[in-house]
């Protein structure tokens, strides 16, 4: 049941882990919405007003307000359309407590280290990054354990809140493993997030808006092209 | 009901970020001052991943990183919100909370630093005073509204901790011409009793954070 298609607006761009958050929320509860995509390189007249204090992407757009950030706008979606989907965040305070946590760990923590990867020029630096990595999915990989009790998601039956706030990296670090030639999801060290990964890719809210590898590395390689040597 | 602790450091704003919510909202606590050279392992098994103040502990069961906590408290405690109730002022809310967690650690970085980077540190963090008076806090009396909600809280080190480093290293940021409505949040957060009566001392952290300033310069 699609509801608000001319009330809500996205801008984002397709590549971007923190837009994909957004679409998958916005996925999960069914709700319509005018997808405004930024151009690389540019930002719109929309995007500057409606995101005075930092100028970035994902905003959602409700009846004419903004909302920006993320998982700020997941949880305005979760709490304005309550009954059009399965809930968002975990009904109980607790645990809900402990997703946001998860979330935080990964936005501040984990993210922040997986993209300094590519830029990385010394061996040395870019192996301990990766190794950091690992430590991190190995915390996340014991969440998981924690949160699921048994089901497929840290959202248990359904995607949640932690599911969006690390799955929106999946495309990114399938990226990563074709580009850098190592496994970010390891079956030998994070099997219950690898079966996770697959979960996630596969389910409705996402597998329309997930982007294709292929076309990450594409993007990529103009994105993030390498400065000319010397 | 279920018993709360508290553990915290006396100088930290991000313990008392949670200390002040649970006076605001009258929940009965017992406090640990933590000694962070010196971690307990009760504040090691509670909070593995950072080994970090504030952790709140109830009913045995830990929550840490501040605004985490902050979000919590509403949860089994409704009475007295720290965040409204309508979604679009919740993610108002929400993101100011995260500006302050984020943009806050530019005051750090002017705090510990000299020549050049103290410089750029200077120049963000008016940056982000100016953010903050010209878009976050309106005509109100707080952040949230008539009564002190979370981003106040989130915002609460630059009622009390800035003056105190502003002294320190001999800059002032806060000026009352520049930003008269932030200022004037100062004064009305620092009035509610339960903010009032739950401040560290100011020469103690003089004193403290003078020390630190120190230690952080002389160590490579």
């Amino acid at each position: 049941m699609a509801s608000g298609g001319g009330d809500v607006k996205l801008i984002g761009a397709w590549p971007s882990p923190f837009v994909l958050r957004a679409r998958i929320a916005l996925n999960i509860k069914s709700v319509g919405y005018e997808f405004l995509q930024e151009q690389l390189g540019t930002k719109s007249e929309l995007l500057l007003k409606s995101n005075p204090v930092h100028k970035k992407i994902p905003v959602l757009i409700h009846g004419g307000r903004p909302i920006c950030e993320s998982l700020i706008i997941v949880q305005y979606i979760d709490e304005v359309w309550t009954s059009s989907g399965p809930s968002i965040l975990p009904s109980d305070p607790y645990d809900r407590a402990i997703a946001r946590f998860w979330a935080a760990y990964i936005d501040d923590k984990w993210f922040p280290t997986f993209s300094s990867i590519p830029k990385l020029q010394e061996q040395e630096a870019k192996v301990a990054a990766v190794q950091q990595v690992y430590e991190g999915l190995l915390l996340l990989e014991e969440a998981f354990i924690k949160c699921s009790k048994g089901k497929s998601f840290f959202g248990g039956d359904h995607i949640g809140f932690l599911d969006i706030a690390l799955g929106g990296f999946l495309g990114w670090m399938r990226v990563t493993e074709k580009m850098f030639n190592l496994k970010v999801l390891d079956e030998s060290k994070t099997p219950n997030l690898c079966k996770w990964a697959e979960s996630f890719a596969a389910n409705n809210a996402v597998k329309d808006v997930l982007p294709e590898t292929e076309k990450l590395i594409e993007f990529a390689k103009i994105r993030f092209k390498p400065p000319s040597a010397d | 009901m279920e018993e709360v602790k508290l553990l915290g450091t006396w100088s930290s704003p991000f313990s008392y970020r949670v200390l002040w919510a649970l006076e605001l909202k009258g929940i009965p606590y017992q406090y640990t001052e933590e000694d962070l050279y010196n971690k307990s392992p009760f504040l090691v098994k509670c909070n593995p991943v950072h080994k970090k103040i504030p952790v709140l502990v109830h009913g045995g069961k830990p929550i840490c990183e501040s605004m985490v906590i902050l979000e919590y408290l509403d949860g089994p405690w409704p009475h007295n919100p720290l965040l409204p109730s309508d979604p679009y002022e919740r993610a108002v809310a929400r993101f100011w909370a995260k500006f302050a967690d984020d943009k806050g650690t530019v005051i750090w970085t002017m705090f510990r630093s000299t020549g050049e980077e103290q410089k750029e540190a200077v120049k963000g963090s008016l940056e982000m005073l100016r953010t903050i008076e010209d878009l976050a806090l309106g005509d109100k009396k707080f952040f949230g509204g008539e009564r002190i909600g979370m981003v106040d809280l989130a915002f609460g080190a630059l009622a009390h901790w800035l003056g105190v480093f502003e002294e320190i290293v001999g800059i002032r940021l806060l000026e009352p011409e520049s930003f008269p409505r932030l200022h004037k949040w100062t004064k009305n957060f620092k009035e509610e009793p339960a903010i009032k009566e739950n401040l560290p001392d100011k020469d103690k952290m003089l004193s403290n954070f003078r020390c630190l300033r120190e230690k952080l310069l002389a160590s490579p």
